[in-house]
């Protein structure tokens, strides 16, 4: 059974159609890569899926895990496995990284049926992913996001990932605004995860991202449909060509 | 965001209002000392020639006392024999405390043994007895350092003088441990109720109080709560104040405190209960080299009202003041915010912050921010701001889309939003306490 199967998805918002029939599915131990111009709709796919309000899915299914996805609250797609690791992550003054992600991962853990970790058994889970990821102590105490840095954001969507386990990551231009090293902690963090349990969808603008994250399959959104797929090596088609062949001159490098 | 501009009651309300209050008077035990005696007298000529303060009056135009004449005035009966199953406290180790039942004391609740020696902590009803000279003086000695500072609340407090609490530390004499006040509403009984506070902290000296105010709904009584509070050159007063008032109460409270060189005041109010609060605090910073903090935070809902109302008054230079409020405001409730500060001719090299910020969780919350800045000295430095606000969607989305469920995630971000506010608490046990009363507000808001 795949683990996710996404028909003919169309979305709005404000009445501006964006995606218009989004057909992709992913298999458990799959790491597919969705490449596209700005514009084409690859935040609002990632978006649709986690569950953000304000857009109008005027047709089309989602099933992820053998559930109707679009049925559950946000919440409950998080608890069922679903992770999305935002384009832009949000600061929230006055809740540290740590209590956040506790709360986050014994809800997620109640609603499987199994028992909360104590502040002990957490730390120390934390503490080993933080590890893994170069993040120190400090960068837990802190405020979610606040006062990091892009390439600190980034990994902190990673340690998230990490601690939560889930079984389908999204990765919402997770190379955005990395130098070359942080890009490197963060696919090496994110390659850890890989598993034949597990999907990914890592999205993307540019092919450096897929040079460290080696996807088995490439599709190319855009105007808000996949308008081509292959292997990787379609990754470096595109950098070398752009997307003129989907009838948008934005340069892919 | 307007407060409606209707007087609270009509002319013959007001003067039938000042009749009950005439009549309910007499019911007091009689004082003998001629200052206490004239105090009171004074207190309900000054009342009835005020009345009520309504709509009209500025400082009230965004609380409006209406319903207030409709309470009973008479003192709560049984109060000194009604039995008390949890008396609330901020404190892991048992310290002195006073407890007052309806406002009269209780001195089998309470526990002023093991103070330092040459402190004073008693009830106003025991001092009027053992020491009314004594009492008279410090009380004179205090209202001299607040000229000027009329109000018909306090006039109301003054008529019905009848207990309260004097704490007087001399100089030098640090209290380890702080002073629990703590004001119990009996469940189901309407009246009223004036308790005074008389604290005198002198030079050198430390203290810190914990206010604790409590009362269940059903009831509608008025607890006017009066304090008049000196600290002396180089003391340091921390002065705290929980107020969980039933939700048919009415609590107002009118501080006047007075700070002399080099001082440090450190006050927070948490408003959660009550149908109507009212906490007006004054400061004179009447010496150089202050440090007052003035914060508050509160937490509503339904119909409720809090109005936090504020004067940081810089007569001399080189001080600082620092105001943090925050309100959290769901339901039909309003919160009003009046913070001024005057900065006078004298007070250069004053250092001034103000913040209030009002998040509003209902489409029917309210928020009235009034700040108010007069300077008239040219070398200061003074900033205020003021912003209300919903919750954050993104926040929202982000801690959801991490399995926090919207109810946890509400709790957690209103919770936060409160910390800015709460961390203005110098007191550690206090401001855990507080904060674990704010969350357990939201436990039974959210629901
Ligand atoms: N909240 C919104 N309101 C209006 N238009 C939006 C909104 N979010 C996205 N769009 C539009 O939808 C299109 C796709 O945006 P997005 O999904 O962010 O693209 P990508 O991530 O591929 O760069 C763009 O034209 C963008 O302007
Ligand atoms: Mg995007």
């Amino acid at each position: 059974m795949s683990l996710i199967e996404i028909k003919n998805l169309h979305a709005s918002v404000d009445g501006k159609a964006i995606l218009k029939g989004v057909d992709l599915t992913i298999n458990a131990g799959e790491v597919h890569a969705i490449m596209g111009p700005n514009g084409a709709g690859k935040s609002t796919l990632s978006y649709v899926l986690a569950g953000r309000e304000g857009y109008e899915i005027t047709e089309g299914s989602v099933t992820f895990d053998g559930q109707d996805l679009l049925a559950l609250e946000v919440e409950e797609r998080a608890a069922a496995g679903l992770f999305l690791a935002f384009q832009y992550p949000v600061e929230i003054p006055g809740v540290t990284n740590a209590t956040f992600l506790k709360e986050a991962l014994n809800a997620i853990r109640k609603t499987r049926g199994e028992s909360p970790l104590d502040a002990m058994q957490f730390l120390k889970l934390i503490r080993a992913k933080a590890k893994d990821l170069s993040m120190t102590d400090e960068m837990i105490k802190r405020a979610v996001n606040v006062g990091f840095s892009g390439g600190e954001k980034k990994r902190n969507e990673a340690l998230q990932m990490a601690v939560l386990q889930p079984k389908l990551a999204i990765l919402d231009e997770t190379d955005s605004g990395l130098d070359i090293d942080a890009l490197k902690i963060v696919a090496e963090g994110v390659n850890k995860l890989r598993s034949p349990e597990r999907g990914m969808l890592v999205i993307t603008h540019y092919q450096r991202l897929l040079d460290y994250i080696v996807p088995d399959v490439v599709h190319v959104l855009a105007n808000g449909r996949i308008q081509k797929t292959g292997g990787k090596e379609l990754a470096l088609e595109l950098e070398a060509k752009g997307y003129a062949e989907f009838g948008i001159s934005d340069a892919a490098a | 965001m307007s407060g409606e501009l209707t007087p609270t009651h009509s002319p013959q309300g007001a003067a039938s209002f000042i009749e009950q209050v005439k009549q309910a008077q007499p019911a007091l035990a009689p004082v003998a000392h001629p200052w206490l005696a004239c105090f009171r007298a004074e207190g309900m000529e000054r009342f009835a020639k005020a009345g009520l303060p309504t709509t009209r009056n500025e400082a009230w135009k965004f609380t409006n006392l209406r319903g207030l004449d409709k309470l009973s005035l008479s003192p709560a009966p049984d109060a000194k024999s009604v039995p008390v199953d949890a008396i609330p406290t901020a404190l892991e180790a048992a310290g002195p405390r006073l407890v007052f039942i309806g406002g009269q004391f209780r001195a089998d609740l309470s526990r002023i043994q093991g103070l330092p020696d040459g402190v004073l902590l008693d009830a106003l009803s025991a001092q009027m007895e053992a020491d009314p000279q004594g009492l008279a003086d410090r009380m004179e000695g205090l209202l001299a350092r607040f000229p000027g500072a009329d109000h018909p609340m306090r006039s109301l407090n003054a008529a019905f003088l009848a207990d309260g609490v004097l704490l007087h530390v001399p100089a030098g004499v640090k209290l380890a441990q702080p002073v629990e006040l703590v004001f119990l509403a009996p469940a189901g009984v309407a009246a009223a109720w004036h308790p005074r506070l008389v604290v005198v902290v002198e030079d050198g000296a430390e203290a810190t109080i914990v206010e604790h105010h409590a009362g269940q709904p059903g009831a509608a009584y008025l607890s006017n709560i009066a304090a008049d509070v000196a600290v002396g050159k180089g003391a340091r007063l921390h002065h705290y104040k929980i107020q969980r008032e039933g939700t048919d109460a009415f609590h107002i409270a009118t501080l006047n405190t007075h700070l002399a060189d080099a001082s440090t005041y450190d006050t927070f109010v948490l408003n959660l209960g009550a149908r109507l609060a009212r906490h007006e605090a004054r400061q004179v910073l009447g010496g150089e080299k202050i440090e007052a903090r003035v914060s508050g935070a509160y937490a509503i809902g339904g119909d409720q009202v809090s109005d936090i109302t504020t004067l940081i008054d810089h007569a001399k230079p080189n001080c600082t003041s620092r105001e943090v409020v925050k309100g959290v405001i769901d339901g039909k409730a309003r919160g009003v915010f009046q913070g001024k500060i005057i900065v006078r001719p004298d007070a250069q090299k004053t250092d001034g912050y103000q913040l209030n910020r009002a998040l509003l969780l209902s489409e029917t919350s309210e928020i009235n921010s009034k700040p108010e800045l007069e300077i008239y000295a040219d070398d200061v430095k003074c900033s205020h701001g003021a912003t209300a606000g919903e919750l954050d969607e993104d926040q929202m989305f982000y801690l959801r889309a991490r399995g926090v469920p919207r109810d946890m995630a509400r709790v957690m971000l209103i919770g936060a939003f409160l910390d800015e506010a709460m961390d203005e608490i110098i007191d550690e046990q206090v401001r855990a306490y507080f904060r674990a009363a704010a969350a357990a507000w939201m436990g039974t808001e959210r629901a």
